[in-house]
């Protein structure tokens, strides 16, 4: 990570972090406490489980990118009426913003699955619908409140991005004859987006990490396959190991993803 | 109109913000060829002026024509009037080549990037040919070799001459220039102004809010000068600066030298 981070760094500073002492050391650190949980761990249920826990690790990356698309897309809009107006817009998306923001996700989610969860099924119109197959899931449920949590919070970011742009770059838009909708397509959102990267990149690390909550509501993530693990091995750590593990890394990617959408238009570096 | 075609026309511009009444009847008439100066001091609704023009600041009463075209205006029932027709505003803006004070390039976009958009997205010149024609404008402002920087790494100067060929891009009728020097630091100001110079010497009709006034003295055809939002006193430039007839024009031109 630290190495990749100063490699990938505006060229004006100095290339050279990648060796440092302290740096080294906790390299090995690393290394030797990866190598004593291999050593000394019981990993032999871990062929077993194999199959599963791909799936599982393929459910948390769907949640993950599903919420995180689906609830940007909404985030955009949420974000501008916020900043344009008008009011019949702007204040209902304070106030989704707000309350989502005030509530826990367990809540929300809990909220879904068991209340309109229950609900669905006494209403013969639903039930006899094309949609049916999807409510009796679970998955749809803990994909909705991930999505609405995720929009709620993206959503103030990108107020924040497209009131940040300066209006001089949007005065120029229009001075160019630009209409709204240009304006908007090739001016503000870009630079807003610009502008909120970084802060996208740490909520989309967030995000990841609020996605074992779903195992809450019998959706089987990741976390949700390492649970059964623990229940039918008895093991207590090397499960929950593995899984910090590939949560890093998972993390790891993310962060190396959104440094590379931050680094194709550089700043002035502060 | 005649072999010199009417460029900008501006019959009684009235702009009020609230309680304060900035422009209180303002004409101006540039023909093609034309560089006109607006001079005056902080506060006399010089800025306003020019963003009237374009529509930047809607005016609060009176009429403004590009090249003989009325910008139709409709009120917005709290006693102003706003633009009747925004596609007719859109299409007059893509004429009119505006320099803002703080350049206000497009921070996300390389110079270049910056120079063929409106091209591109408002007039629809194909790609190619906004690269061939934006990149020559980039040679003539000495900035061929930063086509590819972003403004961001950019001294002023050198984003006030991207934004200038930013303007020359669309091939306007009229450059609007909007104090383009005051945002400068003073070492900078010249090679800006040598840019400007060097389009009024091929006649490019342009309407010129200034604090520089030997530039204005040098470059322009007509100058105005402007006070508390009227038109104080104007003509050609060897009347305004060697022979003021009024005692606020002798009296401002005395304290900016």
């Amino acid at each position: 990570m630290s190495a990749v981070a100063s490699a990938t760094a505006a060229p004006d500073q100095a290339p050279t972090r990648r060796l440092q002492t302290h740096r080294v050391i906790l390299v090995l650190v690393a290394l030797a406490l990866i190598g004593m949980a291999i050593a000394f761990g019981r990993w032999d249920w871990l062929p077993r489980y194999g199959p599963r826990l791909w799936s599982g690790l393929l459910m948390t990356l769907a949640m993950l990118a599903g919420s995180a698309c689906l609830g940007f897309l909404l985030a955009v809009p949420l974000g501008l009426v916020q900043v344009t107006g008008p009011v019949w817009l702007k204040v209902p998306a304070q106030a989704f913003c707000t309350v989502i923001r005030g509530t826990p996700l367990l809540l929300q989610l809990w909220l879904l699955y068991y209340g309109l969860g229950s609900l669905f099924p006494s209403i013969p119109e639903i039930r006899t619908s094309f949609l049916w197959p999807y409510l009796r899931e679970a998955w749809p449920y803990g994909l909705a409140a991930l999505t609405i949590s995720f929009a709620a919070y993206e959503g103030e970011v990108m107020r924040g991005a497209f009131a940040g742009v300066p209006a001089g770059e949007l005065q120029a838009a229009r001075a160019f004859g630009m209409s709204r909708g240009q304006t908007l397509r090739r001016i503000w959102l870009p630079r807003a987006l610009h502008r909120a990267l970084p802060t996208l990149s740490g909520e989309t690390v967030l995000q990841l990490k609020s996605t074992p909550l779903v195992a809450t509501i019998t959706v089987v993530d990741l976390y949700g396959v390492i649970s059964r693990v623990r229940q039918e091995t008895y093991l207590v750590y090397e499960p929950l190991l593995l899984l910090a593990a590939i949560y890093m890394i998972l993390t790891a990617i993310l962060v190396l993803v959104f440094r590379f959408f931050e680094n194709r238009i550089p700043t002035r570096g502060h | 109109m005649g072999q010199h075609e009417q460029a900008v026309s501006i019959q009684n511009l009235h702009k009020r913000f609230g309680d304060l009444e900035v422009l209180k009847g303002v004409s101006l008439e540039a023909r093609e060829g034309d560089v006109i100066a607006v001079i005056g001091g902080s506060g006399s609704g010089k800025s306003t002026l020019l963003r009237c023009i374009n529509m930047l600041e809607l005016p609060t009463a009176g009429t403004i024509a590009v090249h003989g075209e009325v910008i139709a205006m409709k009120s917005d029932g709290r006693g102003g009037q706003q633009p009747a027709d925004r596609k007719q505003v859109q299409r007059l803006r893509a004429r009119l080549g505006m320099v803002f004070q703080n350049f206000n390039l497009w921070q996300h976009m390389t110079v270049l990037q910056n120079v063929i958009e409106a091209p591109i997205q408002v007039l629809g010149v194909p790609r190619d040919q906004a690269v061939e024609t934006g990149e020559a404008l980039l040679r003539r402002v000495g900035l061929f070799d930063k086509r590819d920087t972003y403004p961001a790494f950019m001294s002023g100067g050198q984003q006030q001459r991207a934004a200038i060929a930013r303007a020359l891009a669309i091939d306007p009728l009229v450059m609007l220039f909007d104090e383009p020097t005051s945002a400068l630091d003073p070492e900078l100001v010249g090679e800006v102004l040598a840019i400007i110079s060097g389009l009024a010497a091929e006649r490019r009709t342009m309407i010129l809010v200034t604090h520089e006034m030997k530039f204005a003295r040098n470059v322009a055809s007509h100058v105005i000068y402007l006070h508390g939002g009227e038109i104080e006193e104007e003509g050609p430039p060897e009347a305004i600066f060697e022979a003021p007839q009024s005692g606020r024009l002798k009296q401002f031109i005395s304290s900016v030298h």
